[in-house]
């Protein structure tokens, strides 16, 4: 397969020096003695393609940027596999469906034009905007809250408080009832046709409503709109900004302030806003300026935090439990009453963690906790 | 041109709904033949999948049968059922399919007569709401 040939180029393959930092680092390796990176990269080298598409760990990666951080030969491991995967699925391969694949249909159908009604949730004492500056992206907040009910995780909450903390930083955003799914769960799985579809849907949509600035509450929306679009049409001819970066401008500029709160907490990195975007600081920052509110750092936090478990709606298994379960144990044993997280996923991932098991912490989102104190 | 004839997807449990249509059969009672009847052990086999899938692939609605509350083989399939279907509307509805396109009624095995009256005023909403248009963005 001259594809494979390409891959090794292009993700700098050549250079792995066999040293094993990358499985040791994997959060998945170290649960799942299957699944080890510096081995699928070692079958590229061997030109054992055949093996990597077939593998079926190979759709356990949870592409969190770890081992491509750590990779003293500068290995774009995540490259690797997202290109691995448009070649396995090409051949007819897919991962392990999770939730029966209704996330995975419901990103399909948004690729048909249908006229959507996805603003319905906006209440009424929140203020928006047909047209103007800044954009709020809402991305799949409206779709998890129906399909994970179950797990009381209230996802369109977080986009509730999104919109009343703009109004308090007096941004009146425009919501567009024709936004689409950003189509990164489509990319990560290697459905690239039907991400290129919703792409360029979605930056022609963003055209036409003329808005300068998108602001994304969701770390996967925010890279993907931020970093995956350029790459494919070139500039989108908007400002990408995460809304903790928003928030944390808006308290130094005196704009925004917020109600004091005993509480000790503690914060998850989510792996798309703190690896593959730098945002480390922000969240920190914002969670911080809360008075009376005790931010205490896990052991693996920033560069080194572990992500939630499982991407792109594949391969969850045993596995990816044992590993949520573990940061629920780590971020229990800093004395945290709750961890915040930035990432909606997080939320969903750890609460389903939490309600099979006997731990016991609060699950929040960090948008929520502004919104309890403003 | 002829009349435009929907494509339906009708889902029927095993224990009620299934014998209801085959009553409706056996009796010789006249019913529109646009559904397709795929046979499931309990309508609360039916996921939200299911739904999402038909619509992908063609169909202009969905009709899921199952056993009057109450009456379930499995004691509370159809709850369970319910409780699906309900979350599946709500999801259309994000879609923009519509939630009209989805029908849950409750059919047991001794009415063919109702099974087709389901049936007719089914197939007669989904010819009102018109073909299910998949365009690609």
């Amino acid at each position: 397969m001259k594809v494979f040939e390409e891959i090794v180029q292009q993700t700098k393959a050549y250079y792995c020096i066999d040293c094993g930092i990358c499985t040791g680092s994997c959060p998945v390796a170290r649960v799942n003695p299957r699944f080890s990176p510096r081995l699928n990269v070692e079958k590229s080298l061997l030109q054992l393609e055949g093996e990597i598409v077939e593998d079926r760990e190979l759709w356990s990666c949870l592409t969190c940027g770890t081992c491509s951080y750590r990779c003293p030969s500068l290995v774009d491991y995540q490259s690797f596999v997202l290109s691995s995967r448009i070649e396995a699925r090409k051949a007819g391969r897919e991962g392990m469906l999770t939730h029966d694949g209704v996330l995975k249909l419901m990103m399909e159908l948004q690729t048909f034009a249908f006229p959507q009604t996805r603003t319905g949730w906006i209440p009424k004492e929140v203020k928006t905007s047909a047209k103007g500056e800044y954009l709020y992206w809402v991305g799949c907040l409206p779709h998890f809250d129906v399909i994970f009910k179950d797990y009381g995780t209230h996802s369109l909450q977080s986009a509730v408080n999104a919109l009343r903390i703009l109004n308090r930083l007096g941004i009146t955003p425009v919501v567009s009832p024709e936004e689409r799914c950003c189509g990164h769960d489509l990319l990560w799985n290697g459905d690239i046709e039907s991400f290129r579809k919703l792409a360029r849907y979605n930056i022609g949509m963003l055209k036409k409503y003329g808005v300068s600035k998108v602001i994304c509450s969701c770390p996967e929306g925010y890279r993907t709109l931020k970093v995956e679009y350029p790459k494919l049409v070139g500039d989108t001819g908007v400002e990408v900004i995460h809304i903790s970066q928003l928030i944390a401008q808006g308290i130094k500029e005196g704009k925004l302030f917020l109600n004091p709160l005993e509480q000790k907490v503690t914060y998850q990195d989510p792996c798309r806003l703190g690896r593959l975007s730098g945002i480390y600081d922000e969240p920190r920052e914002v969670i911080r300026h809360i008075p009376g509110l005790q931010l205490l750092e896990m052991e693996r936090n920033r560069v080194d935090a572990i992500c939630c478990g499982t991407t792109g709606w594949v391969n969850c298994t045993s596995c990816s439990k044992q590993i949520q379960t573990d940061r629920l144990k780590e971020a229990i044993s800093t004395g945290a009453q709750t961890i915040i997280t930035a990432c909606p996923k997080c939320k969903i991932h750890f609460q389903c963690a939490l309600i099979n098991s006997d731990l016991s912490i609060e699950i929040k989102d960090m948008l929520d906790l502004i919104g309890e104190v403003i | 041109m002829s009349e435009y004839e929907p494509r339906i997807i009708c889902f029927a449990c095993n224990w009620c709904s299934y014998p209801g249509a085959d009553l409706a059969g056996v009796s010789r009672i006249q019913y529109p033949p646009n559904a397709r009847i795929i046979r499931t052990m309990c309508s609360a086999r039916v996921s939200p999948v299911f739904v999402l899938r038909a619509f992908q692939q063609g169909a202009d609605g969905v009709l899921v049968t199952g056993c009057h509350i109450g009456d379930c083989h499995y004691i509370s399939g159809n709850e369970r059922a319910e409780e699906n279907m309900k979350r599946t509307a709500e999801i259309l509805d994000l879609l923009g399919i519509g939630k009209d396109r989805l029908r849950l009624e409750w059919v047991s095995a001794g009415e063919g007569g109702r099974f087709a009256e389901v049936m007719t005023s089914f197939v007669q909403q989904i010819k009102k709401l018109g073909k299910l248009k998949l365009k690609e963005i």
